[in-house]
């Protein structure tokens, strides 16, 4: 029964591809799909405008949630499904490994516009010699700091973790006494899910506690330093930041930082644009800097960010897709996206524009911090990156809320890793 | 042997049928379209999830047929590293499994429990006369009216540690001195969980439990107050036995409910260890670790839990039932 409702279905798709086939020499529909942070889905239609005016194709958005975890689980069973009512898919930059072979090689359509991206970003979507996705934004994490009260309180930006949450408790406790009671040291991502990932890698990287699963896929987690440093992120949640920093992701963090109520922020670029428009009580007050480093490490971790396009092997319009993929991760689309939602464009030559220098500084500074960024183990471990990733932020969720200590915690963790990827 | 050969005839052609043969027959014939509607939608979903649960099906393989055979292993493994430890692996020894089976457990004993007692107040209280009782029926309707997505969002508001307003009323009030991140503390986000759960489903028991009050005939009140019973002795003598067949039922679909209770959880509280349950654990294996081996022997596992507490309630509530008729 099964095999005779399969043929009848594919029967059908291979007339609905025939009518569509039909109709798309003249105007394809396409259908994005896309999670929804920031203002990216209301700048969506500006974005591709001239796109549509050039091609007379039209683009349908189709705004998914933020999670990226939630993202993912949608889409792989979209196209584990042959599912073709999707023809473009934003993916993450963690992706591409797991989810490859449901996607179109870009290299040949998108030509010469490869040579101007970042190499390594390239080399981050392509899997054995395929591009999966073009890239059109990548992001690297900042320190968000208040210029003013840093200035009040005359307190320099701080360069490693213990630094930051000596100052963070100072202007936190000075504030405080002078009746500012809603004020906090440090805002940033501790609820379970992909962001505490990131946020954690940054603090074992940064104090010299490896980055999980290395890239030749040994397993480095279970080391002093990676506890001690969760051990020390372990004591800010109740004194610098909120008992409910561990169940925010990156809008929770800003909505505290964007009031007024955070001397410190960990967050992506995109804030930096937000922060500084006309609703926020922030605007004009604050600077980023690298972020900190630890246990006298000395080398700043910011986890590899970023989002790309991928068109879908079982789309109807490959080819109109293919050109609003182009079209999207091209200095065109990306300038427009650098200036309105400061997102860091994925082109060389963009770092020099002086529009993008003049409206949003924090871009061409945050050339270097993004090029030392560290990569999540999704290479290492590919179908396995989503368990693995899980493992570890169930880990240091249990280590922040004080169920486990870091040491214990470490080895658990390393256990259940050895289990996952000894197969 | 020639009866039986004609009655054999009778029963092929179908005529020479008795009214009582000819009744069972259209009623097969009635029911034959919710029976095929029931094996399409339940029993074949049923079937597939427990045979993927002995197969390694991932999400690639899902679709395309080429998942293998592995027996029990999704449910319990045993493995041999190349050390020479040996490591149990599988759903049965998954601590974080045995962790959802006891959050569950624990989440479905105290919500049923303060959603009955809760429901059965309320309903006594409806089933009394006074001025716009119809009003505040339908008023106490609306939390079980809202959809949960809604509710879901709107306490994760309410119960937020910087501008929620349950922390706001409390400080105010004096009976904390900082603000308790409710859903984010381990000790904290279950009684967050149970909270919105009584609060949302108390009316639904109390609908179901005022049904059942208004069953009972008005004349063995009357009697009870010519004897001049108290009217405490009243409600456990008189009101609480005919009560229960209403109680029993209404407490099994709770109950079913607070066993695979997914939405509320997922919502308010995503990814916390000090409440996932069951079913949140299951989707977690199957749609954001792809693993659909090890989810589906999750839902089977799931699936033997809730069929054997029916059973279980509906023996034993036929057993005190049977008691009480004598």
């Amino acid at each position: 029964m099964a095999k005779s409702l399969k043929t009848i279905a594919l029967r059908g798709t291979a007339a609905a591809f025939v009518a569509v086939a039909g109709v798309s020499a003249q105007a394809a529909e396409i259908t994005y799909v896309s999670g929804a942070t920031g203002a990216a889905i209301e700048n969506f239609a500006a974005l591709v405008k001239p796109w549509e005016e050039a091609t007379g194709h039209t683009v349908t958005i189709v705004p998914m949630p933020s999670s990226t975890t939630d993202q993912f689980g949608q889409y792989r069973l979209w196209l584990a499904a042959g599912n073709g009512d999707i023809d473009l898919y934003q993916t993450d930059v963690i992706w591409a490994p797991q989810l490859a072979e449901h996607f179109v090689d870009l290299r040949e359509a998108a030509g010469d516009l490869v040579n101007e991206h970042f190499p390594s970003i390239i080399e981050s979507q392509t899997v054995d010699g395929k591009l999966v996705a073009l890239p059109i934004f990548t992001d690297a994490p900042a320190l968000y700091y208040r210029k003013d009260l840093l200035e009040k309180h005359g307190a320099s930006v701080p360069t490693t973790w213990e630094e930051l949450t000596a100052t963070a408790q100072m202007v936190q406790d000075a504030e405080r006494a002078a009746g500012n009671s809603e004020i906090f040291g440090f805002v940033w991502q501790g609820n379970s899910y992909e962001g505490l990932t990131c946020n954690a890698l940054e603090w074992l990287k940064s104090s010299g506690g490896g980055q999980i699963v290395e890239a030749d896929g040994s397993i480095s987690v279970n080391n002093a330093n990676a506890a001690a440093a969760l051990e020390l992120a372990a004591s800010w949640a109740g004194t610098i930041s909120p008992e409910g920093v561990l169940s925010y992701q990156e809008e929770e963090a800003r909505g505290v930082w964007q009031t007024g109520n955070a001397v410190f922020m960990r967050n992506w670029p995109y804030a930096y644009s937000l922060g500084n428009g006309a609703d926020s009580a922030v605007a004009g007050l604050f600077d980023v800097a690298p972020l900190p480093s630890g246990q006298g490490h000395g080398v700043s971790a910011a986890t590899l960010g970023g989002w790309n396009v991928a068109v879908s092997k079982y789309s109807d319009d490959q080819e109109a897709a293919i050109s609003l993929a182009v079209y999207l991760a091209g200095a065109e689309a990306q300038k427009a996206r650098a200036l309105n939602e400061s997102n860091l464009p994925t082109i060389m030559s963009l770092y020099d524009d002086a529009d993008i220098a003049a409206q949003q500084p924090i871009i061409p500074r945050w050339k270097d911090v993004f090029l030392a960024a560290v990569p999540r183990p999704s290479a290492p471990t590919r179908q396995d990156y989503n368990e693995v990733s899980t493992l570890f932020f169930s880990a240091v969720h249990s280590v922040l809320s004080k169920e486990a200590n870091a040491a214990d915690a470490l080895a658990d963790l390393e256990a259940d890793l050895q289990d996952l990827l000894d197969k | 042997m020639t009866q039986s050969n004609t009655k054999f005839a009778g029963l092929a052609s179908g005529k020479n049928l008795n009214l009582q043969q000819k009744r069972i027959r259209s009623a097969y014939v009635f029911l034959a379209p919710m029976i095929i509607m029931l094996v399409i939608v339940a029993a074949w979903p049923l079937f597939r999830s427990i045979s993927f649960s002995f197969t390694d099906a991932s999400a690639n393989t899902i679709f395309n047929g080429q998942s293998e055979w592995v027996g029990f292993e999704n449910y319990l493994e045993r493995r041999v590293r190349a050390n020479g430890e040996v490591r149990w692996r599988g759903v049965l020894a998954d601590a974080d499994w045995w962790n959802a089976v006891w959050n569950t457990v624990r989440f479905s004993i105290v919500s049923v429990t303060l959603e009955t007692l809760l429901g059965l107040l309320v309903a006594l209280v409806l089933n009394l006369e006074f001025k716009g009782r119809g009003l505040v029926r339908a008023a106490i309707l609306i939390p079980w009216a809202i959809p949960t997505v809604v509710s879901a969002r709107m306490w994760g508001w309410m119960l937020n540690d910087q501008f929620g307003i349950i922390n706001h009323i409390l400080l105010s009030v004096g009976l904390i001195d900082s603000p308790i991140a409710w859903t984010a503390q381990p000790d904290t986000a279950m009684l967050a969980v149970l909270i919105v759960d009584v609060w949302k489903t108390t009316p639904f028991m109390a609908l179901l439990i005022l049904a059942g009050l208004q069953m009972i005939p008005r004349d063995m009140y009357e009697a009870a107050k010519i004897d001049g019973i108290n009217p405490i002795k009243v409600f456990f003598k008189v009101t609480l036995p005919l009560l229960k067949p209403a109680i029993l039922v209404a407490v099994i679909f709770r109950a079913l409910d607070a066993l695979r209770i997914f939405d509320l959880i997922y919502l308010l509280t995503p990814q916390s260890g000090s409440t996932m349950t069951m079913s949140v654990l299951s989707y977690r294996e199957i749609q954001q670790f792809g693993d659909y081996g090890e989810g589906s022997a999750m839902s089977t596992l799931l699936f033997l839990i809730i069929t054997t507490f029916v059973l279980l309630y509906i023996k034993l509530g036929r057993l005190n039932l049977g008691g009480e008729t004598r």
